[in-house]
């Protein structure tokens, strides 16, 4: 063990700042999204039907409620229940990988329909639907890598509470992956709405 | 208001009000979608975006710890959405108000 001080609230404040870059990006993307919205309404409107409601609103539950079982996971540990805490973090780890294979389902009914970046198929849409299609490919493809890293980030901290390198008296790691995640949640709250449901 | 906590002794969020606000942010979601079935032009939008908001703040309320956290963070998280919300506001003064006053 090193006796190195650390700074809880640089730790909290350094991962604050950090997610809000993340916010950033995303926004940026969002306004893309309204940019094209605004110029192509009929045809985002038409494009959008062709998503999975039921599948997207599955997804949104899952989030949330691995976003729940991470906020589980800090409050078990802050009360020094280990296992418990190693329980929330595995079911938010599977949670997150649920939310994967249900992505990689309907991505696949997509290609299957010739639905993916630069198809042929694509190129005879409208150009409002070509846009669509365009940036729900790259936005929800860039959640889906976001997603990735959270679960390999949350793995990687559920391996450190069972070492006891994270515990009771030192859990910023846990709290700053908990909160990569949550925004992780955050943005996919946005998403939903905009890709599913403006039909 | 809670005076800014003293590391030594964390906040703790009881399991209780996580699973509240979680229970809050599912029905938010059914209510969303609920919304979005029936037409209300340009409303569908605006309720859309409304609750998307609405489980946004619960989460960085909560989940994230904010209402906890000492003042710089809550001012910081501000400044950021200000920031976004230049960015957006200013572009639609541009898009809103494309190709008016040009024959």
């Amino acid at each position: 063990m090193s006796e190195k001080a650390k700074d809880y609230a640089g730790a909290k404040l350094g991962m604050w700042l950090f997610l809000f870059t993340e916010i950033v990006l995303f926004g940026g993307l969002f306004l893309l999204y309204a940019g094209y919205l605004h110029r192509y309404r009929a045809d985002f409107h038409q494009a959008a039907r062709d998503l999975n409601t039921l599948l997207g609103g599955l997804n949104t539950v899952i989030l949330l409620t691995s976003s729940l079982c991470v906020a589980l996971a800090v409050t078990a540990l802050e009360r020094g229940r280990q296992g418990q805490c190693l329980l929330s973090l595995a079911l938010t780890v599977a949670l997150g990988l649920g939310f994967l294979v249900n992505k990689f389902f309907e991505w696949s009914a997509k290609f299957s329909h010739g639905l993916y970046p630069g198809s042929a198929h694509l190129h005879q849409l409208p150009p409002g639907q070509e846009v669509f299609f365009g940036l729900y490919f790259a936005m929800t493809g860039l959640h889906g890598v976001h997603v990735l890293v959270g679960a390999g980030l949350l793995s990687t901290v559920t391996l450190m509470v069972r070492r006891g390198r994270v515990r009771q008296e030192d859990f910023v790691i846990l709290e700053n992956a908990g909160l990569y995640w949550h925004v992780v949640d955050l943005i996919w709250i946005f998403l939903f709405p905009l890709f599913y449901l403006i039909t | 208001m809670p005076p800014d906590a003293k590391h030594s002794a964390p906040h703790i969020l009881s399991p209780g009000l996580l699973t509240a606000v979680w229970g809050a942010l599912v029905c938010l979601t059914g209510l969303t979608i609920a919304l979005a079935r029936l037409d209300l032009g340009f409303w569908n939008a605006v309720a859309a975006l409304s609750i998307a908001s609405v489980k946004a703040l619960l989460v960085i309320l909560f989940f994230m710890h904010l209402k906890y956290e000492n003042r710089l963070l809550k001012w910081l998280l501000g400044l950021a959405c200000l920031v976004l919300a230049i960015f957006i506001g200013m572009t639609f003064f541009d898009l809103a108000y494309r190709g008016l006053g040009t024959p």
